[in-house]
């Protein structure tokens, strides 16, 4: 009997070491995803958008940072369509989260671009975060790799963390998420050019260019 | 003895599951985060009160009984065995109806619940085979 009240000790001792250890180590950013939406979640928000208010043309993607789809988008597609159509004020870029369920950790990255936004340096952190994701897609502490790309945009990291930490932006992700149901999306990368829905094959620079061009071309009298 | 350490174990898995919900630990080790999905939803509580700390007070009060059932004047006493079967079996009713919230209801499944559910249910079974110790001792006077 003496040797089971040391079993049952030791183990009390462990699990209590265990628990105590967990309380004190530091907090792992973790982005709830069953939120409720309040109004001001929403307020004067509607996704990141680039290029001219007069653009004519408007482009909103749906996007998920842990989609390997949307990944080869924003890095291969997305810059040439920026410097040729956005920079050229034909188009404007509505970026929108949609994180999808089966990626755990696409909502702490859309999190981490709406705390860069805070300081003005959205799309670069979008970017780093894209050109990123194959590090932190298997990390055991994705929220670590997207603090590093925030460090090494030489955003203010007091800011930083306290936003990571407080999840202010967690209504906001959902809020874009339940705008793109009711729009019927339901895989990522998903567009829609001048409100109209674009397959993704379709959002090539090329035929973007020449859907552009069509959109653009002045209507015959 | 073996529900003694196993209602330890409740206890553990379900103050790590209230001190999450308190705020006190980051997120919870969940693989696929079906974990935070049912401890932030509305059935993460019962009557006002959180399910985890309902389940920490039920594992308490069986680590009590199951020690006290191990002492000389209350080993041989009926009593603390009904007891103890009585609270692992409504413990055990109780992460049925949670797991069922889980599978139809949350459509999520959080693995700390179902290893506190195999917990009661080991507590329950291993109180009604201990149980079965007073019987076969009954028996030869009842013959």
């Amino acid at each position: 009997m003496r040797n089971f009240y040391l079993v049952l000790g030791a183990a009390a001792i462990v699990g209590a070491g265990i628990l105590v250890y967990m309380v004190r180590r530091p907090a792992e950013v973790g982005i709830p995803a069953n939120v409720v939406v309040t109004p001001a979640d929403t307020a004067g928000f509607a996704g990141y958008v680039i290029g001219s208010p007069s653009a004519p043309v408007e482009v909103m993607e749906y996007s998920d940072y842990q989609c390997p789809f949307c990944q080869g988008f924003a890095l291969i597609q997305f810059p040439t369509v920026k410097e040729r159509l956005i920079d050229g004020g034909q188009v404007r870029w509505r970026y929108r989260d949609f994180p999808l369920e089966q990626h755990p950790a696409a909502r702490t990255a859309a999190h981490s671009t709406a705390c860069a936004d805070d300081q003005g340096r959205y799309w670069e952190q979008h970017h780093a975060v894209f050109e990123g994701q194959a590090e932190w897609s298997e990390a055991r502490n994705a929220a670590k790799e997207f603090r590093s790309y925030a460090e090494r945009l030489g955003l203010d990291m007091k800011a930083y963390d306290d936003c990571m930490q407080s999840a202010k932006y967690a209504g906001r992700i959902q809020a874009s998420v339940e705008s793109g149901v009711r729009l019927g999306v339901n895989s990522t990368p998903t567009f829609f050019v001048n409100g109209r829905p674009a397959t993704a094959a379709a959002v090539s620079y090329d035929r973007l260019k020449a859907l552009v061009d069509s959109l653009s071309a002045p209507t015959a009298p | 003895m073996a529900a003694a350490l196993l209602s330890l174990s409740g206890v553990f898995v379900s103050a790590y599951l209230y001190l999450y919900k308190l705020g006190k630990i980051g997120s919870l080790a969940c693989g696929a985060g079906g974990c935070e999905t049912v401890q932030l939803s509305r059935w993460s509580t019962f009557i006002g009160v959180d399910v985890a700390l309902i389940g920490l007070a039920g594992y308490a009060a069986l680590l009590v009984l199951s020690l006290a059932g191990l002492q000389p004047r209350w080993s041989e006493s009926r009593g603390v065995s009904t007891m103890l079967i009585a609270a692992s079996g409504a413990g055990l009713l109780f992460a049925i109806y949670l797991t069922y919230l889980e599978l139809f209801v949350i459509h999520a499944i959080c693995r700390w619940c179902v290893a506190s559910a195999v917990i009661v249910a080991a507590v329950f079974v291993v109180a009604v085979l201990d149980r079965r110790r007073f019987s076969r001792q009954a028996a030869p006077g009842a013959a």
